[in-house]
């Protein structure tokens, strides 16, 4: 073996050496292959597995945490929630429709593997600034492609983030995430036990496509990516249908033993991972693997990420039983191997034997590296933000509208109105609220779900901004009546070899950790995709936190829009001179400095309770976190949904203006109350210990906003729905 | 009563008709497998939406050949109800069961949305509950809804009152603004000359709890049953 062949595979020397230790001699060209899949960081984790340890990842309700396809939740009467969130970033960048179409299949997948059927999407969505074609040509691709694999598996797509930055240009994100619900006593797992079970291969047949995706995603992109356009597979949504019906059937009739689907790394991450949970070993003969075309060799079949594609290992009685109904699904099925006693994937192909190598040191082995850090130089640049600098807010109605129609801010109907969000009609709260809401048929309950993550935060201050993350996520959920249950997250960083990107990954880690143990919602699953960086220039680290919550009784969710007229709006929590990182300094005054706003998790965690409490005593008739584009943009937002408009007096007390209207303060919600329930409120926010006040009364088509007695805005709906709405569609135009 | 649910390989709008007649309206259903051949057990087919076959062809062009749909067409021939949602309007009008086709949405991307439906024709087994005037608050969720006939078929379809729901705007116009796909006038349902098969865009089973934020596509269900207890 020459240096460049495992070089080329993305392996360094002594990662080659480790592996001639491993196996006592040198591999062969298959077994390299093998290697530098499982070993490469998408597969392996070797950068991040010792930072990642940290994550608190037990609860009482957990009933699977991190190390399985996908995390799962407990939340009563015999249910539990299964929920993962993965990132597509790379292939989305080089082909947007399938880099993404695949990303929602290979989520889904994680999801019904589990034992749980998928019954809602979400995706958090990073692009390049609008103005420029080839950002507006992805974003164009993506959203198709999210919705084109959603749409057609019949999974509805129910809510999400998109934001734009020039630090996505190059190299955008796309996070999906799938949930799911199963009953306890159905959870399966990706282990191959029992000696003698046979092995079933079922679904797409195994193609040249997705040679070497792993590895692909474990570097930079640059402009020689494009020639790894090969490495991007392509989705079959309706094969994925088929074969989500068909193994959740065997699933609920107790017909498996063992099942995992293949993703990433194909045939040899699913073999190796799931003999390696079990202890055991696989022998498995590639004859037999329906493939799409002839010739393919043993290294193209072990390494092949075609899509659509599950392992199952089940006892011998049942086999028959197991292929007549995947032939009933009209599906595939092949049983090309057995588990043996030995630990050793044992692959065989023409008679020969073609890899033979320890199952768990593919899946476990990997070396494992804590990469140097040092916190980064920008820091000290950006952290010198001088408020005294910035002119004083001048005209207010102008600055409204102006951020009303930032992309970052703007609605998102033109995303959203692309994915189906209604099929299944268990979608209870639409599109364009803090969470969304599911109920769960059957029941009384709900789940509340929503994907967050202020990446300019993060970016100024990645240990803050890591908690902001998690806090805002909750807060979503609280504001729609859910209690947090857990957290699944995707870490999308740069690359990790360099001390200052591995800096930012240990800080936004340990911020979310720290929120994570304060609000009782432990990490259950996730994803790490480094290397997020083009031509050297890495992204804004951009730890996306996906959050479920729990509705007992799911009459009682509460969304953000304004129900009627004479209602009284109540301000929850403290506002203070805070613009660093907001939306504001960046699209009024072109800045992105400063330090984030600061967030203190008592206080928060108070908040929780208090919004949890109103909304299960019938108090509230919405409620709205504010966040990017504070109180006025929070305002403007609640108007929209049943055009009911508003009048606020606000004073400043001290604050400056642009604080008060657009500043990001945290753990601030916007409520709206009946006129003769507004007393209870208020009692019960004192009881609680957090602020707050009466700051104005629903009703009319104007938005009147009043600082310190004189009028700083009047805007008629139609005029700020129009510049929230048509934003983005105008910019695609 | 009791109603069929077809499930072609592909189908995902099956549960939601199914839970809507069984759950929410009381009725009996019973799914029934696209490799059937026998439908006599039922009242009334509901062809539901989704994506038959991944819609890889046209849409609904391959499912029509799956052995269930020579029962299907032979119960409509006898003048059994059905009704075809979405991709099982697609499937109707590649049966030949109903006139016109339907092409990518003009904007040529998916759309979903509430829409409201001007009712055309309150004489059919399908519309016969609902009041004068009453509009329809239904959602959409197609790529491919643009509803195409030929100038003679229109004018015939016309005549006959085979045009059964039109888009139109929360007032009830029928204008270009209401139109979410590009349909030829609007036309948002329609049904066969013995008016006892019909083809509907809107997903009535999408609107039939309040939670779902319309109880609207419930008024087509009751009018099914309405006319299958007349017809008793």
């Amino acid at each position: 073996m020459k240096a460049e062949d495992w070089r080329k595979m993305g392996l360094k020397d002594e990662e080659y050496q480790l592996i001639t230790e491993v196996i006592g001699r040198d591999p062969n060209f298959v077994e390299l292959g093998m290697y530098s899949v499982m070993w490469s960081e998408h597969c392996s984790y070797k950068n991040s597995k010792e930072v990642l340890r940290t994550f608190p990842t037990k609860g009482e309700r957990v009933l699977q945490g991190p190390g399985e396809n996908a995390g799962i939740v407990d939340i009563g009467d015999g249910l539990a929630v299964c929920f993962k969130i993965e990132s597509h970033n790379h292939p989305s960048a080089i082909e947007p429709y399938q880099g993404a179409a695949t990303g929602v299949g290979g989520i889904i997948r994680d999801i019904f593997t589990m034992g749980a059927r998928p019954i809602a999407l979400l995706n958090s969505l990073r692009f390049g600034t609008l103005e420029d074609a080839r950002a507006r040509y992805i974003f164009n691709g993506v959203v198709s492609g999210i919705a084109g694999y959603g749409n057609c598996i019949g999974i509805p797509t129910v809510g999400g983030e998109v934001y734009f930055d020039p630090c996505y240009q190059g190299n955008p994100l796309v996070n999906a995430m799938c949930v799911g619900l199963l009953e306890t006593d159905k959870i399966k797992r990706g282990q191959a036990s029992g000696m003698g079970n046979p092995v079933i291969l079922v679904g797409a047949r195994t193609g040249r496509d997705g040679m070497h995706g792993v590895t692909f995603a474990s570097e930079e992109l640059s402009a020689a990516s494009e020639e790894k356009r090969p490495a991007v597979q392509v989705g079959d949504p309706f094969m994925e249908k088929l074969l989500l019906e068909a193994c959740l059937e065997l699933i609920y009739n107790d017909d498996v033993v063992g099942i995992q689907d293949l993703g990433g790394a194909g045939l040899t991450c699913a073999t190796s991972e799931m003999a390696s949970r079990a202890g055991t070993g696989l022998e498995i003969e590639l004859d037999r693997v329906p493939c799409r075309e002839q010739g393919m060799t043993p290294y193209e079949i072990m390494l092949s990420e075609s899509q659509e594609r599950m392992l199952m290992v089940v006892l011998p009685e049942k086999e028959e039983k197991v292929h007549e109904v995947f032939r009933r699904w009209g599906l595939t099925s092949t049983t090309i191997g057995h588990v043996t006693g030995d630990g050793i994937l044992r692959v065989r192909m023409g008679g020969k034997v073609v890899a033979e190598v320890p199952a768990r040191s593919l899946a476990e082995d990997a070396p494992v590296y804590c990469p140097a850090f040092v916190e980064p130089a920008y820091l000290r640049t950006t952290a010198q933000l001088q408020l005294a600098e910035i002119p004083d807010l001048g005209d207010a109605e102008k600055v409204l509208l102006q951020l009303l129609s930032a992309p970052n801010i703007a609605s998102k109907e033109w995303v959203w109105q692309q994915y189906d969000y209604m099929v299944r009609t268990c979608t209870v709260v639409l599109p364009g609220s803090d969470a969304a809401v599911l109920r769960l048929r059957g029941t009384k309950k709900g789940l509340a779900m929503t994907v967050d993550c202020n990446s300019r935060y993060v970016y100024l201050d990645p240990y803050l901004g890591g908690k902001i993350a998690v806090a805002e996520a909750a807060r979503n959920l609280v504001c729609s009546g859910g209690e947090p249950l857990a957290v699944t997250d995707c870490l999308n960083f740069g690359n990790p070899e360099k001390a200052e990107i591995f800096w930012q990954f240990r800080k936004a880690v340990e911020g979310i950790s720290e929120a994570c143990l304060a609000f009782a919602t432990p990490v259950i699953g996730g994803n790490v995709s480094f290397y997020n960086e083009t031509n050297g220039e890495a992204i804004y680290p951009t730890p996306t936190v996906g959050m479920v919550g729990l509705l007992e009784d799911v009459e009682k969710r509460c969304t953000q829009e304004f129900k009627a007229e004479g209602d009284l709006i109540v301000l929850l929590g403290e506002t203070y001179d805070e613009l660093g990182g907001s939306e504001y300094l960046a699209t009024v005054h072109g800045k992105v400095a400063g330090m984030p706003p600061a967030l203190e998790l008592n206080k928060e965690k108070a908040l929780h309770k208090l919004l949890l409490d109103a909304i299960g005593k019938g108090l509230l008739k919405s409620a709205h976190d504010l966040s990017e584009g504070g109180l006025a943009v929070a305002l403007a937002e609640c108007t929209f949904g049943n055009n009911i408009a508003a009048t606020v007096e606000l004073q400043t007390n001290g604050l400056r203006s642009d604080s008060l209207l657009f500043g990001e303060s945290q753990s601030r919600v916007l409520l709206s109350t009946a006129a003769d329930k507004v007393e209870l409120l208020l009692a019960l926010a004192v009881q609680e210990n957090v602020p707050a006040r009466v700051i104005g009364k629903t009703g009319g088509q104007k938005l009147s906003l009043t600082v310190d007695g004189r009028e700083v805005i009047n805007l008629s709906l139609d005029n700020m729905m129009s510049a929230w709405r048509e934003a983005i569609g105008c910019l695609l135009k | 009563m009791k109603f069929g649910v077809v499930v072609f390989p592909g189908s995902n709008c099956d549960l939601d008709a199914y839970h809507l007649v069984k759950d929410v309206l009381g009725q009996q259903a019973d799914y029934i497998w696209h490799q059937e051949e026998n439908v006599s057990a039922f009242d009334c087919l509901i062809l539901p939406g989704g994506f038959s076959y991944g819609d890889y062809l046209r849409c609904g062009a391959i499912a029509r050949f799956s052995p269930v749909m020579k029962s299907v067409v032979a119960f409509a021939r006898s003048g059994g109800l059905v009704i075809g949602i979405c991709n099982g309007f697609q499937v109707l009008l590649e049966a030949g069961l109903l006139p016109g086709a339907l092409y990518r949405n003009l904007c040529l991307q998916f759309r979903c949305l509430f829409t409201h439906l001007k009712v055309e024709n309150r004489q059919t087994p399908f519309t016969g509950g609902i009041e004068p005037g009453r509009l329809l608050k239904i959602p959409i969720a197609h790529g491919e809804g643009n509803y195409y006939a030929d100038a003679d078929t229109l004018r015939r379809m016309e005549a006959n009152g085979q045009i059964v729901f039109r888009y139109a705007t929360a007032d009830g116009e029928v204008t270009d603004t209401a139109n979410p796909n590009g349909s030829l006038y609007n036309i948002a349902g329609v049904c066969n000359e013995m008016k006892n098969v019909l083809g509907m865009m809107p997903h009535p089973e999408r609107a039939g709890e309040a939670a779902l934020g319309s109880e609207d596509g419930r008024l087509i269900f009751q009018s099914i049953l309405k006319s299958w207890e007349g017809s008793r």
